[in-house]
């Protein structure tokens, strides 16, 4: 049996950190390529060339100077923004800006844009009879993404939302680098201290491995359901 | 150049000659190390893409393993493995491989090559299996053998089908050689580190080398939109 050194329960708990910040940015990520999408479809030049711009700037920037820009910049900044509101109102205003914020902020930010194009293209494949549709039945705009366009446009999100899940679910173990005690972390602070370090990568490796097989099967589950009433060619 | 940027540059105490020449110095070891790995990774994933489509599966299934395993786990991972164990391995440190792999620089080297090469490897195999039966029968009856084929109609007509998706892992191994400064390797991202460390300026540190970054990337994303025009010539309008 797997012996772990009594690092077992610290592992474990790094393990449901790891799976609070994915989905955590799961769910950011979702949020802003939501916004993103819609951002870029809009008639709007202001709101497309932000979209474009943030979509842009996040794809040119590795993940891990994205984390560190957000992690140090972010507790200057809050310092600079306490000093400021002590000078002013003489009011004591402060936080430690903390990995696991920045760590979920980050990852959202940078797979939010992921998500704006995987968005953009579903909801370009929603056919605009259903949406012409909707508005002869006088479907307001809200109530035609609601009803319309959000269910009929999931469906073609949904392999481009789970390559993304995928890669984010990956992204995560460099959360360990700015200091949050994940699993990777436990992990090589115990393969430090036990000078073994196969001993307890390859079990952190496994998970990783776990979870990736078992959202693979369950998007595939997802894909099957989402695409019950359509008739697939060939 | 106008005044307000020479003032500003004369007045900085962190962008000054030395510290570019960090960056520098960072520049060059993240292009060496990324171009390095990629060339190797695609030397060994044309084979091993190739193994990967034979019918046998006592061929295919070690090479499906291989990716499956160096997919699904994280980067950072098969580096701290590769970079940390390396040294546990009974009896290296007598060998010459430890003059080699003592320097951190090559089991970064052997993680970043070993990770893009599972993921060029699926890339190639989808392209090669993606053939139009018709080229390949066509190839058959002027009498080509299995390796004649391969050479001069498999993998030309695979290139130009994983040109895309290849360009986009030429990127994602840019931006994920950033890792490389968690084992002590000065790239870009190293550089900027040590920068923020002696400054305690984030910001400056930070953002000038996510410009850095994002130049290469975009000279990246223009040479293969190059050659994605060369490859895909042919099926150019005829007024494009």
């Amino acid at each position: 049996m797997l012996d772990l050194k009594g690092y077992g329960p610290a592992l474990m708990d790094g393990a449901i950190v790891t799976i609070e910040l994915a989905f955590l940015s799961l769910a950011l990520s979702v949020a802003l390529g939501l916004i993103g999408a819609s951002a870029k479809l809009s008639q709007s030049r202001v709101a497309k060339g932000i979209a474009t711009t943030y979509t842009t700037l996040i794809r040119g920037v590795p993940d891990l100077v994205m984390m560190l820009l957000f992690y140090y910049g972010g507790q200057v900044a809050v310092n600079m923004l306490s000093d400021y509101i002590w000078e002013t109102y003489e009011i004591d205003f402060f936080f430690q800006f903390d990995p696991f914020i920045s760590g979920v902020v980050t990852i959202g930010l940078i797979f939010g844009a992921y998500m704006t194009e995987t968005f953009r293209g579903a909801f370009l494949a929603v056919e605009t009879g259903q949406i012409e549709a909707a508005r002869a039945y006088g479907f307001t705009r809200f109530h035609t993404f609601r009803r319309i366009m959000l269910p009929q446009m999931l469906r073609h999100a949904l392999p481009g939302l789970g390559n993304n899940w995928q890669v984010l679910l990956k992204t995560t173990a460099l959360v360990s680098i700015i200091g949050l005690t994940d699993m990777v972390r436990v992990a090589e602070e115990a393969a430090k201290a036990e000078r073994m370090p196969f001993h307890f990568f390859i079990p952190v490796a496994f998970v990783y491995l776990a979870l990736t097989a078992g959202s693979e099967l369950f998007i595939k589950w997802l894909d099957k359901r989402a695409n019950v009433g359509v008739v697939q060619g060939g | 150049m106008p005044d307000f940027i020479a003032e500003w540059l004369n007045q900085n105490e962190i962008f000054t000659a030395m510290t570019l020449m960090e960056y520098w110095d960072g520049m060059v070891t993240t292009v060496h190390l990324v171009f390095l790995s990629l060339v190797i990774g695609l030397l060994v994933a044309v084979p091993l893409a190739i193994l990967r489509t034979v019918r046998n599966p006592f061929v295919s299934g070690p090479v499906w393993l291989y990716t499956y395993l160096f997919r699904g786990t994280p980067l950072l991972i098969q580096l701290y493995i590769i970079y940390y164990g390396l040294a546990q391995i009974e009896g290296i440190q007598e060998t010459f491989w430890w003059e080699i792999f003592r320097e951190p620089f090559y089991p970064a080297l052997l993680a970043f090559t070993l990770n893009t090469a599972a993921y060029t490897t699926e890339i190639i195999r989808g392209a090669i299996v993606s053939t139009p039966h018709g080229e390949i029968e066509a190839a058959q009856a002027y009498g080509m053998n299995w390796f004649m084929r391969m050479r001069r109609i498999v993998l030309p007509s695979a290139a130009r089908r994983g040109v895309q998706a290849y360009s986009n892992e030429v990127i994602f191994m840019l931006h994920a050689s950033a890792i490389a400064s968690v084992v002590t390797i000065v790239d870009l991202t190293g550089a900027a580190r040590n920068i923020y460390s002696r400054f305690y300026a984030p910001f400056d540190a930070f953002i000038f080398v996510a410009l850095c970054y994002m130049a290469l990337t975009f000279i990246l994303v223009f040479a293969f939109r190059k050659l994605e025009n060369h490859l895909l010539k042919h099926q150019r309008p005829v007024n494009g």
